[in-house]
């Protein structure tokens, strides 16, 4: 009986982040189109990429005039997490065959975080498939309303829709600003990539500045760890 | 229009084989202490960089504008724990507004 309620308290727990993060799918279809791409382009972003961070970056790159290459690595950088994502959840998950193909598109942020704290493989996976299955589903269908809202507005500078992405990837980039390195990797990033948009094209200046400053963290982080020994 | 889509099927095939990867590569080569902190902090540098390029960009110059309000309204929201859509859609109202205004 236990066994049964706490499984329908995962599934209720990953609806509700399903809908929670789903539903922030209308403000990337809405910043998509606002950047100059087609609802079917962001909607083919949704589905395709399925990972928020990845396709905010990319529409972000656009929409500051830069090459959609200059997007496309940064995206895919951004991206690099979920491969450490699989990597945790793959003992877990134990998936085989044509099932790892399709479970592997739902790797993401969300169904990550509500499987990896399960203490058994069956709750771990009850909570990957729902959690990531519910974002997959609305995260589509709220990409596509919001696409076709932001279509209809007009200009989008007059609904603030340019800021919004500004204020989106600092919601992405809170929970992470954890530690004195976090803060000081995300700050110094900023800082280079400010000094370099005047000096080169749009794009260069995140890649860079991102680069540099996770060199500098990777280094601060050593010696503190030498500290520690 | 063409060059967009090809960068977006370019991201979306990176994308879903870093994914891929992750479920299919043995522990071990991606187990080094070096490659564990720089997935940890790929994301913030790379979001810091986002946060500043896209507030304060315009072109190839700086500008302070009203993103930059809208900036510090997400910041405060955020700090008083409030849901991403909530911060994105006050953000987004906050910058409209005071064009409105200005």
């Amino acid at each position: 009986m236990s066994t049964a309620s706490s499984d329908r308290a995962i599934i209720t727990d990953s609806l509700g982040v399903g809908l929670a993060t789903g539903a922030y799918g209308v403000s990337f279809g809405a910043l998509a189109t606002a950047a100059g791409m087609s609802i079917w382009q962001a909607c083919a972003m949704s589905l395709l990429m399925f990972t928020g961070a990845s396709q905010f970056a990319y529409v972000g790159v656009i929409a500051s005039g830069g090459s959609p290459l200059a997007g496309a690595v940064t995206s895919v950088l951004l991206g690099g997490r979920n491969l450490f994502y699989g990597l945790s959840l793959a003992r877990l998950l134990d998936v085989r065959g044509w099932r790892r193909p399709l479970a592997a598109q739902l790797v993401i942020d969300e169904s990550t975080a509500m499987a990896v704290t399960r203490p058994t493989a069956h709750q771990a996976r009850l909570a990957f498939y729902w959690t990531g299955g519910a974002v997959f589903v609305l995260w589509n269908l709220f990409t596509f309303l919001g696409a076709l809202a932001g279509t209809a507005i007009g200009d989008p500078r007059d609904f603030g829709l340019d800021a919004a992405v500004g204020a989106a990837f600092l919601a992405l980039l809170w929970p992470r600003l954890d530690s004195a390195i976090t803060r000081g990797v995300a700050i110094l990033a900023a800082a280079i990539a400010l000094g370099l948009v005047p000096l080169s094209p749009a794009g260069v200046p995140i890649i860079v500045g991102g680069g540099l400053a996770l060199l500098a963290g990777l280094l601060l982080q050593k010696r503190a760890g030498a500290h520690d020994d | 229009m063409t060059e967009l889509w090809i960068g977006l099927l370019l991201t979306a095939a990176g994308c879903y084989v870093l994914k891929l990867a992750g479920l299919s590569l043995p522990a071990r080569v991606l187990d080094h202490p070096w490659t564990v902190r720089a997935a940890a902090l790929i994301p913030v540098a790379l979001l810091g960089a986002l946060v500043a390029v896209q507030v304060v960009g315009d072109g190839s110059a700086l500008t302070i504008d009203a993103r930059m309000l809208a900036l510090v309204v997400a910041g405060v929201l955020l700090w008083w724990r409030m849901p991403f859509l909530v911060v994105v859609g006050a953000a987004a109202a906050s910058a409209a507004f005071l064009r409105l205004l200005t």
